[in-house]
C-alpha cells in the first residue's frame, strides 16, 4: 500500500546550516542512495576537501564553488510512517523567489536559525513569507548549538524573541529545537548535551506534522481550465475540464459559472480509461459535459447552484502581495493576473501600505513596489473576475502577477473594493472633460446627414458569418445614402507592448476600437463592426469607451449573447435579407435612421 | 487521496496547463518507462486523446526492440509521432564507440544537437503516416515553444533543481541560477519571443512511483525492463553502447517493485548503468545545460 507523503521546506538565513541539517537527516535515517554518497565523497576527495553533509544537497558543481544553495533542491526520504519530499530553500536574499517556490506548496516548514549568529534579516523575512504563503506548520531549529556551548540561556533568548515576532504574524511554531547539524545532535537522536531539553528531535517533529487539511468539506469550486472538443479525432463530446479546488459534485447537479452567471446541469462525468463514479470531490481532476449548450470560457469558476456560498465578482480588489520582480511594480502599467484559472490584465491603482518585512509595520510613503517589498494595495482588472476568500477556497483566493513573461509577485485577496471610480472611468472622464470640439454642432450634423451616428456591434461565434453580415449591412446603408462605415478590428494598429498574449491583445483591441468608435460616431457615422465572442463585460466596456454615444448590439448566437443582453437577437432561421431588415428596423425604432429607409 | 492519485492529479493539471497555453507544443517520447507513463497521463488528461505531437530522437544506437515497440504503440494509440536525428553525424560516424569521439561528445551529437535542431525546425524530421504505417519526411517544420519532458527530480542532482515550467533561452541554455518563481499551482507559461519552455509533469515522481503507477494502471511497458533468460534486464533505457543491463530476476512489474523496495536496488542509483554520467564528475549536468533531457 502506498504511504502518504509530506512536503517540507527548510528555510532560514544564509549559512545558518539548512543543507547540513538536511544532509544529516538523510544520512542518519539511512535514506541515501549508494550512488549519491559515493559520488559526493569522490568529488570531495578529488578536490581535496573534507566531506560535509551539506554537499549531498548541493548537487551542482557551480553551487559548491559558491557555497550557497541556489535553488530549491528536492530530495526524498522515507520513514516507517511515510515519505518526505524535502525542499532545501536558499537563504540568500537574492534567491528569495526560490525560497517562495519551495515554500508555497509545502505542508510544513523547518525554519533554521544559527544559535551563534542569532535572528537575522532573512530569519524574519522568511517567517513573514511562510505566514503569507499559508504554510500551516512551522518548527524552528536553532542550529550550530555546539558553537554556543549548548547554552540553555541562548536557547531561551532566541525562543523568546522569535516567538514574539511570529505571534505578530499570527503564527505559532510547533516547537523550537536546539540542534547541531554537523554533530547530529537532536536531529535523529536526542542529544546528551542538552539534558534540559525535553522536546522532539527534528525527525520526531517531522513525524508529528500533518498533511494540509482536506478541502472536501468546503463549498464546491472548479476553476475551468479548458474546454475540449476533439472533433478532429471523431469525438463530439464538449468537455469542461478542470481540477476540483473544493467540495464535491454529482451528475445531475445544477451548476453556475462565475463571473458570467451562466447556468446548466452536469450531464455526465468523463474520464479515461473509465469515467469516475457518480460523486467526486476535491482535489480530483474532472471533466464534465453539460445538458445545455452554453458558452463558457476557461477561467470561469464552476459552482453548485444549491450551495449558499458563491465566489464574489469584482474588478477592484483589496490585496496583500509580495513583489519579487527585478523591475519595480508601478502604477499605470499592465500586468497579467493569474487567479484560479483566469488570466487577466491588471493594474496597480492604490498603494495603501508597504511593509518592511524585517521590521514589520514601518510605513513608507512609496509610489511603487520594489523587489522583496510586501504591501497592502488595490488592484484593478480590465473586467470583473470571480474570487474567493482564502477560508472558502485557496485556489481562487490566491494569485500571482506576471511581468515581462515571468511570475514577479503573488498574494492573497482580502476583499472587493466598491468605493471610488475605476481607472477606466477616470480616464474616460478626463478625456470627455478635455474633448475639443469644432464649430459644427451635433444637431447640425444630424440635419445635414438626415440620420444620427451609431456604433453597431455584430457578434456571434462564427466570425466569417458575422463579418459577411456586417459588410452587407454597410452596403445596404450606403445604398440608401446613409453615411455608414465598416470598421474591422483588424484595421486598428497592433498593440505597442510586445506580447504574444491573446488576452492582452483583445483588451488592447477593445480599448482601441471603443476610442475610435467614439470619434467616428461623433462625426455622425453609423459604424458597423463585427467582433466574435463578445460578452456582457466587453459590451459594458465598449459602451463606456464610446461615451457619450450609444451602442447597438446585435447577436447571432443566443448561447453567446442572449436576447436580454443584446439589443437585437437574430434568429438562425432567417436569411441574410431578413436579418438586414431587422437591423434596419431597430435603427429606425431608435431614431437613428428616418422612416423612409425602411 | 492516495500518494499516486495526487501525483497523477498534479501531472494532469500540468499537461492541461501546457496544452492551454502553448500553440507550438510537443512531447518528447524516449520509449522508456517515464515518458510512456507521461503518454498515459496525457491520454487521461485529454479523455483518451493525445492532441499533440510526440517527438522521438533516434540515435540509431537504440536497442532495436525500442523502435518496434514505439511503432506498434504509435499505430495502436493513433499517436502523431515525429522522429528526428543528427543525420550528418551518423553518416560521418562521429559516434561512440565506432568514431573517434568520447561518450559525452556522442551524446551531444546524437541527442542534444538532434533535439535542438528538430525542436527549432531547422533540421528535417519524419512523421508517421497512419494510412501506410511508414514514416515520411515532414514538410511542416515548426519551432516549438513548449516542450514536455518526462524528467524526475530524483534521477540525479541537476534534475532536482528544475521547475515544472522551466525557461530556456535563445541558445537553448538553462540558467539554473536565475529561474523565475513558481507559486502554488501557478506556473510560468509566458515566454519572450525566441525562447521556449521545458515542461516537467513528472518532476515529483520517484522511480518507485513510476513502477507502482504502471502496475496500478496496467500501462503496457516495453519488455526490456523485465529480466531475460540470462537473468539480465534494463533498469534505464538508452543507447546500447552506453547502457548496461543489470543482473536481476524480476520478470514482472510486481517483481520490479519488490526489487526496488527491499531488494538489491533499494539503494543503488537508477542511472548507475549509464556510463556517460560518470565521465567527468558532472557529465550530465554539462549535457543538460546544453539541452540534454
Amino acid at each position: 500500500m502506498e504511504k502518504e507523503s509530506l512536503k517540507v521546506v527548510i528555510v532560514g538565513h544564509v549559512d545558518h546550516g539548512k543543507s547540513t541539517i538536511l544532509g544529516r537527516l538523510l544520512a542518519d535515517t539511512g535514506s541515501l542512495p549508494e550512488g549519491k554518497l559515493a559520488q559526493v565523497q569522490e568529488s570531495c576527495r578529488r578536490n581535496a576537501r573534507p566531506f560535509e553533509y551539506a554537499f549531498l544537497l548541493d548537487a551542482l558543481k557551480n553551487e559548491q564553488s559558491q557555497g550557497i544553495t541556489i535553488d530549491t533542491a528536492r530530495c526524498f526520504f522515507k520513514t516507517a510512517k511515510r515519505r518526505y519530499i524535502m525542499m532545501d530553500a536558499p537563504g540568500h536574499i537574492e534567491f528569495l523567489k526560490n525560497m517562495v517556490t519551495g515554500a508555497a506548496t509545502a505542508d510544513a516548514a523547518l525554519l533554521v536559525i544559527d544559535a551563534h549568529e542569532g535572528i537575522q534579516e532573512n530569519s524574519k523575512r522568511h517567517g513573514y513569507l511562510l505566514a503569507m504563503l499559508g504554510v500551516p506548520q512551522v518548527a524552528v531549529v536553532i542550529n550550530k548549538f555546539d558553537l554556543s556551548g549548548y547554552d540553555r540561556f541562548v536557547y531561551e533568548q532566541i525562543v523568546k524573541e522569535y516567538s514574539a515576532f511570529l505571534q505578530r504574524l499570527g503564527v505559532k511554531a510547533s516547537c523550537y529545537i536546539p540542534a547541531s547539524g554537523r554533530h547530529g545532535e537532536n536531529i535523529v537522536e536526542l542529544s546528551r548535551n542538552t539534558p534540559w531539553y525535553s522536546g522532539p528531535t527534528v525527525l520526531s517533529q517531522l513525524e508529528t506534522f500533518t498533511k494540509r487539511g482536506s478541502s472536501e468539506k468546503k463549498p464546491f469550486r472548479m476553476p475551468v481550465q479548458d474546454i475540449y472538443k476533439f472533433t478532429a479525432q471523431g469525438d463530439e463530446r464538449r468537455i469542461v475540464a478542470g481540477t476540483i479546488a473544493g467540495g464535491s459534485i454529482a451528475v445531475g447537479d445544477s451548476v453556475v459559472f462565475l463571473p458570467s452567471g451562466k447556468e446548466s446541469v452536469v450531464k455526465t462525468f468523463e474520464g479515461f480509461p473509465a469515467s469516475p463514479e457518480s460523486r467526486v470531490s476535491a482535489p480530483c481532476p474532472l471533466g464534465v459535459t453539460l445538458s445545455t449548450q452554453i458558452y463558457v470560457r476557461p477561467g470561469e469558476i464552476m459552482c453548485r447552484k444549491d450551495e449558499a456560498s458563491f465566489p464574489q465578482v469584482a474588478d477592484r480588489l483589496h490585496v496583500n502581495l509580495f513583489w519579487l520582480g527585478r523591475a519595480p511594480m508601478v502604477k499605470r502599467k499592465r500586468y497579467k493576473l493569474k487567479i484560479g484559472q483566469a488570466r487577466i490584465p491588471v493594474e496597480l491603482v492604490e498603494l495603501r501600505s508597504v511593509i518592511d518585512a524585517t521590521e514589520l509595520g514601518t510605513p513608507q510613503n512609496k509610489e511603487q513596489l520594489d523587489r522583496h517589498d510586501i504591501a497592502e494595495c488595490v488592484l484593478e482588472t480590465t473586467r470583473p473576475i470571480a474570487f474567493d476568500l482564502l477560508k472558502d477556497c485557496e485556489a481562487s483566493g490566491r494569485f500571482v502577477l506576471v511581468d515581462e513573461f515571468q511570475i514577479a509577485g503573488g498574494g492573497v485577496i482580502l476583499g472587493a473594493v466598491s468605493e471610488g471610480r475605476s481607472a477606466l472611468q477616470e480616464r474616460i472622464r478626463k478625456r470627455e472633460v478635455s474633448w475639443e470640439g469644432g464649430l459644427v454642432s451635433a444637431p447640425e450634423r444630424v440635419l445635414r446627414n438626415r440620420h444620427r451616428g451609431k456604433f453597431v456591434l455584430l457578434t456571434g461565434v462564427d466570425l466569417p458569418r458575422i463579418r459577411e453580415l456586417a459588410r452587407q449591412f454597410e452596403r445596404k446603408l450606403f445604398t440608401l445614402h446613409l453615411n455608414a462605415y465598416y470598421l474591422a478590428p483588424a484595421s486598428l494598429s497592433q498593440p505597442e507592448q510586445l506580447t504574444n498574449d491573446e488576452l492582452f491583445e483583445r483588451e488592447e483591441q477593445l480599448a482601441h476600437l471603443g476610442s475610435t468608435a467614439r470619434i467616428l460616431t461623433d462625426a455622425g457615422l453609423i459604424v458597423v463592426t463585427p467582433l466574435s465572442g463578445l460578452d456582457e463585460h466587453e459590451i459594458a466596456k465598449l459602451r463606456l469607451l464610446n461615451t457619450p454615444y450609444e451602442l447597438l448590439t446585435v447577436s447571432l448566437d443566443e448561447e453567446l449573447l442572449s436576447g436580454g443582453a443584446a439589443d437585437l437577437l437574430l434568429s438562425p432561421k432567417w436569411d441574410i435579407e431578413e436579418m438586414l431588415a431587422a437591423m434596419m428596423a431597430i435603427l429606425n425604432r431608435q431614431n437613428v435612421i428616418p422612416d423612409y429607409c425602411i | 487521496m492516495t500518494h499516486l492519485e495526487s501525483l497523477e492529479s498534479q501531472s494532469i493539471y500540468i499537461l492541461r496547463e501546457a496544452y492551454r497555453e502553448f500553440k507550438e507544443l510537443v512531447m518528447l517520447w524516449s520509449i522508456g518507462k517515464d515518458s510512456t507513463v507521461l503518454l498515459w497521463l496525457a491520454r487521461k488528461a485529454f479523455f483518451g486523446h493525445v492532441p499533440l505531437p510526440l517527438l522521438h530522437i533516434d540515435t540509431h544506437y537504440k536497442v532495436p526492440e525500442m523502435i518496434s515497440y514505439r511503432n506498434k504503440l504509435a499505430l495502436e494509440w493513433g499517436l502523431d509521432l515525429l522522429v528526428g536525428e543528427n543525420h550528418a553525424a551518423i553518416c560521418a560516424g562521429q559516434t561512440f564507440p565506432d568514431g573517434a569521439v568520447d561518450r559525452i561528445t556522442c551524446c551531444r551529437h546524437l541527442k542534444s544537437e538532434a533535439l535542438k535542431h528538430t525542436l527549432s525546425g531547422s533540421w528535417p524530421h519524419r512523421r508517421l503516416d497512419h494510412g501506410s504505417g511508414i514514416f515520411k519526411e515532414d514538410t511542416q517544420r515548426i519551432s516549438y515553444t513548449g516542450v514536455i519532458v518526462g524528467v524526475r527530480a530524483d534521477e540525479e542532482g541537476s534534475r532536482s533543481k528544475e521547475r515544472y515550467f522551466s525557461p530556456r533561452d535563445r541558445q537553448n541554455d538553462w540558467n539554473v541560477d536565475d529561474q523565475p518563481p513558481e507559486l502554488w499551482n501557478y506556473y510560468n507559461t509566458d515566454f519572450a519571443p525566441g525562447t521556449h519552455l521545458r515542461i516537467h509533469p513528472l518532476l515529483d515522481w520517484t522511480e518507485l512511483d513510476i513502477w507502482e503507477y504502471i502496475e496500478k494502471e496496467s500501462i503496457p511497458i516495453i519488455p526490456l525492463y523485465f529480466a531475460n533468460a540470462e537473468n539480465k534486464r534494463y533498469r534505464s533505457l538508452g543507447c546500447y553502447p552506453c547502457t548496461k543491463t543489470v543482473d536481476s530476476n524480476a520478470r514482472s512489474v510486481r517483481e520490479i517493485i519488490n526489487e526496488l523496495k527491499s531488494g538489491k536496488f533499494a539503494k543503488v542509483a537508477e542511472r548507475a548503468g549509464r556510463a556517460q554520467d560518470q565521465e567527468d564528475g558532472g557529465g550530465l549536468e554539462t549535457l543538460r545545460r546544453e539541452g540534454y533531457m
